[in-house]
């Protein structure tokens, strides 16, 4: 026969400090154990959610970034004419040729020390259609043949003067804010656009740094690559737009992920000794208790599950405490480098529902361990001894 | 002290309680220390720096170059007593999974400037000597078991095609920030073979007076100002700080974890101490019968938490300590020159004692504070 959860609950309640201390050491570590993956999983996240599957980005053979690759005007005019290319609205080719610069800008603190390195790209009108993530909040595009860009929205704010109508001044240019625009989450939203052959006078020559195009046939993306590899015209390399980005979180992303398992499995350990603590002394606090129920008829394996359970229910609260605590972690801004690009990336915690459940198993198994030796010992009790 | 005894006899009354409440303080002062030391190894870039030496960078970014021309300029800047410039690499070798920093260097200034490298006489000669010859860092030597005399070929991302340099000599940091996993080759090699793309990174200075540095970086700045290619000079210790404040808000973060960690084992140490003393009430109204005061009661509680934390916190703070002794966990990796600085030991040491008064204090004031007459009824 089992024994009644209600006498579990209210013997937790019966002991309301030590139980109340041993759940928030549990929840502590849930709460750290949710944060910290949910920054590995919006790192990932924003780095994943740029590229699309059906798009492409050409790169100089060799170069495995944008900042070190090179294409020049006559190869990029061949790149654009190629038939692996789809067609926009109007039936041009859905291609941008793109320059791609790293630039020092302030922040809105003062402090000069900050480097800041924002990604300066720029793009043709194309690329506002070949991204399908992009979407003007305020303002206008930037027109062609003027000084004028789009900032990200993960830049506006952080950095000075961003809002629509200020001026932004770098490479020895003065550049009008004309659009804020977002990217569903995504690395761009870091980014600052304008036209690629603004860019390209002031930054690096006559050089463009990629092309990105939407393919014809989505599903078209080997042949595409291996078309453009064998041209003999041209240098270059291939690569799905989705995975040159989610590459760029590997490196990172893996690093935030281990030291959370990491962080989080030694805390665990110390939680679970408390855990293990607090069931003893409550198991030889309730010994006269123990023996009654077992006298009563109560089955050993009852009497163990039923410490299990306590156990159980204690860290539950704990894990529930604990994601309470890292919820409001969700949608706050944080900021990295990422070194692929070498420049800024924002991005936001991201707690996701998936994220909550696993901090509540592994508030529960942290519990389950905890709680074994003590119900075990429990369960093992001489009735005889016990009940004097 | 006198009571010592009979703290150890207490605490030896629940071995394991005892053993579990030290492993949970010791493991939250390991990962307490080696968080910290994340944080400190990321800024240790200050410490690498000399007060003497400046950095001349693109004011775009350090990802544009600046003209050569500038080399003889800047030597011509008053205070300025040396330069020498670099460049960075990127090359990759093997499949590229192991990433390490490469820079074509001027060897002759170059091996002047750092005299932290720690790079013999001899390897020096035999940088000099050869186009294709490489420093490299015991750490990274080791990390890929290359030997000196050995050809080591990386493929170029900034500059493509095949590089093959032979590896000269070894330097052996003599500061552990300096860290020990960067590869150093001839910038004349570089030069030579893309002569029309090369020009140097960034350069750096020595000035013979570190007061003037404001206003070498200042008449520096002002004479290219209007050039195609305007600067941004800092010290050295800026220039570190700057790519130190690029991972962000890590630090923050890891300080936040940190303190969680200790607040979290803080809550399982009191609970431990206060199970104890609960269950010694008796014991202590038979101690203050006999004649015990309230202080000698409170310090004994006291002690007893102390003997905890501090069990703890030498068993974690020597281990984080060792770790990166013993594994070699500093050197190649994502953070070269990790290491446990004995600021972070004494943080941890002052940790342990908070915890101690935390943990212990409700308890030890319980003890003091026990009515006996009331407490002695239950004493069986």
């Amino acid at each position: 026969m089992k024994i009644p959860l209600v006498y579990n609950m209210r013997s937790v309640i019966n002991r309301p400090v030590s139980t109340a201390l041993t759940a928030l050491g549990i929840g502590l570590v849930v709460a750290v154990f949710v944060a910290m993956l949910a920054l590995a999983n919006g790192f990932a996240a924003a780095l994943v959610g740029t590229g699309s599957r059906d798009n492409v980005i050409v790169l100089r053979r060799g170069a495995d970034t944008e900042l070190s690759s090179g294409i020049g005007r006559d190869a990029m005019s061949i790149i654009s004419s190629f038939p692996h290319i789809a067609a926009g609205s109007d039936g041009k080719p859905l291609v941008s040729p793109e320059t791609y610069v790293v630039i020092n800008i302030p922040r809105v603190s003062d402090d000069t020390l900050a480097i800041a390195n924002v990604v300066a790209r720029g793009v043709s009108d194309r690329a506002f259609e070949v991204r399908r993530n992009i979407v003007v909040t305020e303002g206008q595009k930037f027109t062609s043949g003027k000084s004028e860009i789009c900032v990200g929205n993960k830049l506006v704010g952080r950095f000075r003067n961003t809002a629509v109508g200020q001026t932004m001044r770098f490479a020895s240019r003065d550049w009008t804010v004309v659009c804020h625009f977002t990217a569903a989450g995504s690395s761009f939203e870091s980014e600052i656009w304008g036209e690629n052959e603004q860019f390209q006078g002031v930054f690096r020559g006559n050089v463009f740094q990629s092309a990105t195009f939407r393919l014809k046939d989505p599903k078209g993306f080997d042949d595409a690559k291996r078309a453009l590899q064998d041209d003999q015209r041209i240098q270059v390399d291939a690569h799905e737009e989705y995975t040159f980005y989610a590459e760029q979180s590997q490196l990172l992303g893996t690093i935030l992920r281990f030291l959370a398992i990491m962080v989080t499995s030694i805390m665990a350990v110390g939680a679970v000794f408390g855990a293990v603590n607090t069931m003893y002394a409550t198991v030889s606090s309730r010994t006269p208790e123990i023996a009654v129920l077992l006298t009563l008829g109560f089955r050993p394996r009852s009497v163990l599950a039923s410490f299990l359970v306590e156990s159980a229910v204690i860290a539950f609260i704990g894990g529930i405490i604990g994601c309470l605590l890292a919820l409001p972690m969700n949608g706050v801004v944080t900021s990295t480098t990422n070194w692929a690009s070498f420049s800024e990336l924002a991005f936001a915690f991201s707690v996701t529902p998936r994220l909550l459940l696993d901090g509540l198993i592994f508030s529960v198994v942290m519990g389950v361990v905890g709680g074994f030796f003590p119900a075990r010992k429990a369960s093992k009790m001489p009735v005889v001894q016990a009940l004097r | 002290m006198k009571f010592l005894p009979m703290v150890l006899a207490n605490l030896g009354r629940h071995k394991r309680r005892t053993i579990l409440t030290i492993l949970s303080v010791s493991l939250a002062l390991f990962l307490f220390a080696m968080l910290r030391s994340v944080t400190t190894t990321l800024a240790s870039g200050a410490e690498v720096s000399s007060a003497n030496r400046m950095i001349v960078q693109n004011a775009s970014a350090i990802v544009f170059t600046l003209p050569q021309s500038y080399a003889n300029r800047l030597a011509a800047v008053p205070h300025v007593q040396a330069v020498t410039w670099e460049n960075w690499f990127g090359g990759k070798y093997g499949d590229g999974r192991k990433f390490f920093a490469q820079f074509a260097v001027e060897p002759e200034s170059f091996t002047k400037m750092y005299p932290e490298f720690g790079i013999s006489d001899d390897d020096k000669a035999a940088f000099m000597r050869e186009k294709s010859a490489a420093i490299v860092g015991e750490g990274l030597i080791k990390a890929f078991g290359w030997k000196v005399g050995q050809n080591v070929t990386m493929q170029g991302t900034i500059y493509p095609g095949d590089w093959t340099f032979t590896i000269r000599g070894i330097y052996h940091p003599t500061q552990k920030a300096f860290g020990d996993d960067s590869f150093m080759f001839r910038y004349d090699y570089l030069y030579e073979r893309v002569p029309d793309r090369v020009t140097p990174g960034w350069f750096i200075l020595r000035i013979d007076d570190p007061a003037a540095a404001p206003q070498v970086a200042k008449a520096i700045d002002d004479q290219f100002r209007n050039s195609p290619a305007p600067t941004k000079t800092g010290t050295e210790a800026a220039f570190s700080a700057g790519f130190a404040t690029m991972w962000g808000n890590v630090s923050l973060l890891m300080s936040t974890i940190g303190m969680a960690v200790v607040f979290a084992i803080l809550l399982v140490t009191a609970n431990a101490m206060m199970m104890s003393q609960r269950e010694r009430t008796s014991e202590v109204a038979v101690l203050k019968t006999i004649g015990f005061t309230n202080s000698t009661v409170f310090s004994i509680v006291i002690i007893e938490a102390a003997v905890i934390s501090l069990t703890g916190a030498a068993l974690g703070l020597g281990g984080a300590w060792a770790l990166p002794v013993f594994t070699g966990m500093g050197s190649g990796g994502f953070l070269p020159g990790f290491h446990v600085t004995g600021g972070t030991i004494l943080v941890g040491a002052f940790v342990a004692l908070v915890l101690t008064v935390a943990s212990g204090l409700l308890p030890a004031l319980g003890a003091a504070r026990l009515p006996v007459v009331q407490a002695l009824r239950r004493v069986e």
